[in-house]
């Protein structure tokens, strides 16, 4: 199956998005070497299924096999209470916390967010669905058409969890804030 | 537009997600109202804030190689067959650490291995001569061993869950052909063990892999390029023994090879 023609194409194709692939699979398993792991795993079923990738970016496509190893990863090594989630169809749906962004000055915010633990921290905890939105968009930069297609799900469903992760993250970015100001 | 249908839209702004028209009717009335500009100002920071200071991880060299390696092992094997094989008994459900090279000092010697196999000779180039360039291969940029050891009971586990055969590594330094060590090697686009001899300055490779046929006596390839190769198989292993040494002696070792095991 990978003559060498196969893998040299791997190496010029998809090898130059292996940082990409271990930040998605390192933020989705919260642990170095689970993302090993899932990556190693995740380029060999690349290699496999090189044939598949025509003409397309290969960095969307190689991330959405990461995606799926990583789903597949967490079904098998974490609680059940942490993989309700990702099987969950009414993810969606459910009410989101309230959008509390507290009126906080920006301004503020940039001053006082220098250390990365919290922004980290705050990733962190996001739930599965929100913590992906955020690293694809974010720290890969890649467009909701893009988000959508590794997701598979609808454009519209990658803004509204790209909007609630983010109110979530400025809550806790500002709630810090009230906390830091109450102890000044 | 008011803030009703502008609001909706900050976050497609924020991601530069808005075509041309509805951006600029969008920055237009951000322009006039300071509710809505303040709400964006508010979105773009937060995002500013997480883009500066959250971490991107890069991966690790050791990871990098290791892909390498397991690459060309899997460019040569069946598909499929890496994970099964390589999964670790004593972690159910986990994904097994492949360790296919263990560290990141063997970063040279898997780049050689993808590089070389990249360039392989055409799949179905007599044996002979694949076990030659092999052979060469091995003494060139480190490639010599993954595993250097003189002690077989080092060489001979660490071919567990890197290969599907078990081969049997036994030293001879008593009679002057002590072990070395041991590598992953590719030979007619499938993985086989390496197992690295030494004779006085000489380096003598004995391939070993699974055999398709019926135990076969033991035979010499045709010299090739200066080398002298002697193959045999016992049904089960295959073995191709190669060196630049004096033929007679190289036969003797491989006399010595074909003998059963002392009892143990």
């Amino acid at each position: 199956m990978s003559d060498p023609e196969t893998l040299r194409r791997f190496e010029q194709v998809v090898l130059p998005h292996l940082d990409a692939a271990y930040n998605l699979a390192r933020w989705l398993t919260r642990n170095p070497q689970d993302a090993d792991d899932v990556v190693q795993e995740a380029m060999l079923r690349a290699l496999k299924y090189l044939t598949g990738l025509r003409g397309e970016n290969a960095r969307p496509w190689l991330l959405t096999i990461v995606r799926q190893t990583c789903y597949t990863w967490l079904r098998n090594n974490r609680p059940p209470a942490e993989v309700y989630i990702l099987d969950q169809d009414d993810f969606d749906l459910a009410t989101s916390p309230p959008g509390e962004d507290g009126g906080g000055d920006p301004e503020t915010l940039v001053a006082r967010i220098e250390d990365r633990t919290l922004v980290n921290r705050l990733i962190a905890a996001l739930p599965v669905p929100l913590r992906e939105v955020i690293v694809l968009r974010e720290l890969e930069e890649l467009a909701y058409r893009e988000i959508a297609d590794i997701l598979a799900v609808p454009i519209g469903t990658v803004m509204s969890r790209l909007s609630r992760a983010r109110a979530r993250l400025r809550a806790g970015l500002f709630r810090h804030l009230g906390e830091s100001d109450r102890g000044l | 537009m008011d803030c009703n249908q502008a609001r909706p839209q900050l976050q497609s702004r924020l991601d530069d997600a808005l075509a041309a028209e509805p951006a600029a009717a969008l920055d237009g009335h951000l322009a006039h109202c300071p509710p809505c500009r303040r709400a964006f100002h508010t979105l773009k920071t937060a995002q500013g804030a997480i883009r500066e200071h959250a971490d991107c991880f890069r991966a690790p060299g050791a990871l990098r190689s290791r892909i390498l390696a397991e690459l060309a092992a899997a460019a040569a094997a069946p598909p499929v067959s890496g994970r099964g094989r390589a999964r670790r008994s004593g972690h159910p459900g986990r994904l097994g650490r492949w360790g296919w090279f263990g560290s990141g000092a063997a970063l040279a010697a898997s780049l050689t291995l993808v590089i070389t196999l990249t360039l392989a000779p055409v799949p179905g180039a007599p044996l002979e001569d694949q076990v030659v360039s092999a052979h060469i291969r091995s003494l060139m940029e480190n490639h010599l061993m993954d595993i250097a050891s003189s002690d077989r009971h080092t060489v001979k586990p660490w071919f567990n869950g890197r290969l599907d055969l078990a081969p049997p590594v036994r030293d001879f330094e008593a009679v002057g052909f002590p072990l070395a060590g041991g590598r992953l090697d590719v030979l007619d686009q499938r993985p086989v063990a390496a197992l690295v001899y030494r004779r006085r300055q000489h380096v003598i490779n004995l391939f070993i892999a699974p055999a398709d046929g019926a135990a076969a006596g033991l035979h010499e390839a045709s010299p090739t390029r200066g080398y002298t190769v002697l193959y045999w198989s016992d049904g089960g292993l295959a073995d191709w023994l190669v060196s630049d040494l004096e033929r007679t002696e190289l036969l003797e070792f491989a006399r010595l090879l074909r003998s059963p095991p002392p009892a143990q």
